[in-house]
């Protein structure tokens, strides 16, 4: 079992034959992704490599049964694409573009609410299932197969936990990056919630950064309901007060946002959190011994 | 993007949004030019510069002649002004807003920003205007209320009014308010912006509502549709390698150490950022070269690492997933051979195409030190610069 995607989940790529579209679409297909088709408006009718292109979703989405989508289109263009993957009804939408107005989130957000469809990113790695599907940019090889539940705000910090893992002989269910832009599809606590569901997803690495409360929100639902352990790491511990953080976001969180209060948070809720991003994998491990589910987690040799 | 009060106030005023008559001056016979045009019995001189607390710093004076007007012109232009935003060093003054004094009867807060909980923007207001926001949220929370805005119908005038009782706005000039608020959001909509703070709004002796302060921030993922907005960036405001890495679309931050780091993904280099300081290493920088970047983009990085004097040693750590490693060795190699490299220089190297990547580097013949892990690169960069 794993949370989001699996061997069965069929995707479309919006964006296919742009370069980067195409690059991670080829490195999807050869890590066992089953890629059903592409969308890019005015190549309707056409293949690429094999992978028919349709001019809209929701035709590919007929024309081939795809219940996710991935989306490497530019920033101009990418709400709209989120906007009509939502309107084709597909199960889950990953946004991998970087760069999205925020004002234009808010639209796409107001426009998905009471619809089914889940939104991942924007700005974000992808989703994984380890030896099953990739659906983004993460190098496929660093996964492993397990138990051990992976969801950050980071792309690249999330490869950095998961090689950590995989180094150690442990594997992962999935690793989802809900991404960095302040208005995003998926939050920690929905991901959690689903890693908490799933049975077979015996722990969760959670990496944060500063910014925002989602941290915070996050520790509290912990706290109440996470039946599994957790470890956590928080990027930014040293970062300049100022520089990173809006002015006025924190008076609306009354005051919070900085890696010290979210490091606090998670520590009151039982989370283990890493000293440096280092003993992320580490810091995991030693919460799996203390649950005495560390053997369960152990997947491969090393 | 941060742009000057006058030049915020111009866009609120080309959306009906109420602020005092007002000039920009460059020069002290500007500023006493602007005072003779606006003709008031009393002129405000402001300071120009990117941050806040400019008043408390000598930035801000009343004149009530001509005189005055040059006296305090020549006083504060090219003053370093130190404020508790600008950091030890100050920022140097080059322009002067030069504007009509008021009848102050009553200051206010009014404030919109993006609130991540509920991927919306909201409106705050207060009527403790004049003091810091933050220290009004700490203090007396009670005294900031906030409506959550639809972004399908945009602010109402109910939410608008409901604000304008909270905070205590006179019967007479609820309607008045109202106004500025909608008019405000409108700014905040259509010009892409992350922060629009009116602090103070006040009310007047001859009965108008208007923003004697105006900060505006824009959103930079959004500047590609507000060409009008980025004609208004000051580069005098900005560090010269952040201007430099900008062009590049490199995210890059100056900071105090000695480790210069060159690091994919934002929370990737944060983090490298921690474990410098974590083996008691300073970093120089931040900079997140950012997904798919090019050989040159990887280059310039370097040469803008490599402008830093203070810098001793470079630590760069890739974990590549749309970034390919071997793009980066390219630019990396690229990079030494046109700037030269006298200092220590740590490369980590993992994911996308990182046989290829490593192999470049060994064949290179350059002084390279390959490291193994993160937490190996930190500590070989740190000891390799004490």
């Amino acid at each position: 079992m794993s949370i989001l995607i699996d061997k069965n989940t069929k995707v479309i790529v919006q964006g296919i034959t742009g370069s980067t579209g195409w690059f991670h679409t080829e490195q999807s297909r050869a890590y066992g992704t089953n890629i059903v088709g592409g969308v890019t408006p005015g190549k309707g009718g056409t293949d690429i490599e094999g992978i028919p292109v349709f001019d809209t979703v929701s035709e590919a989405v007929e024309k081939t049964g795809a219940n996710a989508s991935v989306i490497y289109v530019p920033p101009a263009f990418a709400a709209d694409a989120i906007m009509e993957a939502t309107d084709a009804g597909v199960d889950i939408v990953i946004t991998i573009t970087e760069g999205i107005p925020v004002v234009d989130m808010i639209k796409v957000k107001r426009f998905m609410e009471g619809k089914t469809t889940r939104l991942i990113g924007p700005n974000c790695p992808g989703v994984i299932t380890p030896e099953e599907c990739k659906i983004g940019i993460m190098p496929g090889y660093i996964h492993k197969r397990g138990h051990v539940g992976v969801v950050s705000r980071s792309g690249t910090l999330t490869y950095e936990a998961v090689g950590q893992l995989s180094n150690e002989g442990i594997g992962q269910s999935t690793a989802v990056g809900i991404g960095g832009d302040p208005v995003n599809g998926t939050s920690f606590i929905d991901v959690l919630k689903l890693f908490n569901d799933d049975p077979d997803t015996h722990a969760v690495m959670m990496i944060g950064e500063i910014g925002g409360t989602a941290e915070e929100e996050a520790a509290e639902w912990i706290k109440e309901n996470m039946t599994k352990p957790v470890a956590g790491f928080i990027g930014g511990q040293t970062a300049p007060p100022g520089k990173r953080m809006g002015h006025a976001g924190a008076i609306i969180s009354g005051g919070k946002g900085t890696a010290k209060e979210k490091i606090s948070s998670l520590e009151a809720a039982g989370v283990k959190v890493a000293d440096t991003p280092a003993v992320m994998g580490e810091t995991l491990i030693s919460a799996l011994k203390e649950k005495g589910i560390y053997d369960k987690c152990v997947t491969h040799e090393v | 993007m941060n742009i000057h009060e006058y030049q915020g106030k111009e866009i609120l005023r080309s959306y009906g949004v109420a602020v005092p008559n007002g000039k920009v001056a460059f020069s002290v016979e500007e500023a006493v030019e602007a005072a003779e045009q606006l003709n008031s019995n009393v002129s405000v001189v402001k300071a120009q510069i990117h941050a806040g607390g400019r008043g408390k710093a000598g930035g801000v004076k009343v004149a009530k002649t001509k005189d005055e007007v040059r006296t305090y012109a020549d006083e504060i232009l090219g003053k370093t002004l130190v404020t508790h935003q600008t950091g030890p060093e100050g920022k140097e003054v080059k322009r002067l807003l030069i504007e009509e004094g008021c009848d102050i009867k009553q200051e206010y807060y009014i404030g919109l920003v993006v609130d991540r909980a509920t991927s919306s923007v909201v409106m705050m207001a207060s009527e403790e205007g004049g003091t810091e926001i933050e220290e009004v949220a700490e203090k007396t929370p009670e005294k900031i209320f906030q409506e959550v805005i639809d972004p399908i119908v945009g602010l109402m005038p109910y939410q608008a009014r409901r604000l304008a009782f909270n905070i205590n706005i006179p019967n007479d000039l609820i309607k008045e308010s109202v106004k500025f608020m909608l008019g405000l959001y409108q700014v905040f909509i259509e010009k892409d912006c992350s922060i629009a703070e009116i602090n103070p709004l006040v009310t007047t002796g001859d009965g108008r509502v208007m923003a004697l302060d105006a900060k505006l921030n824009f959103d930079s993922n959004a500047l590609y549709r507000q060409k009008e907005v980025y004609e208004y960036r000051d580069l005098d405001e900005e560090d010269e390698k952040e201007i430099e890495a900008s062009k590049y679309d490199l995210s890059y931050i100056s900071l105090d150490g000695n480790i210069g780091c060159m690091v994919n993904g934002a929370g990737l280099a944060m983090a490298t950022m921690d474990i410098i300081k974590y083996y008691d290493g300073e970093p120089a920088n931040f900079l997140d070269v950012g997904g798919g970047a090019s050989a040159e983009k990887v280059t310039e990085a370097f040469k803008i690492i490599l402008s830093d004097t203070n810098v001793q040693g470079i630590y760069v750590n890739i974990f590549g997933g749309i970034m390919k490693c071997d793009v980066i060795a390219d630019g990396i190699i690229a990079a030494t051979k046109e700037a030269g490299l006298k200092i220590p220089l740590v490369v980590r190297l993992e994911g996308t195409n990182v046989e290829r990547g490593k192999q470049m580097l060994e064949q290179s013949g350059l002084n390279i030190t390959a490291a193994d892990s993160m937490a190996d690169g930190a500590e070989k960069i740190v000891s390799q610069v004490k």
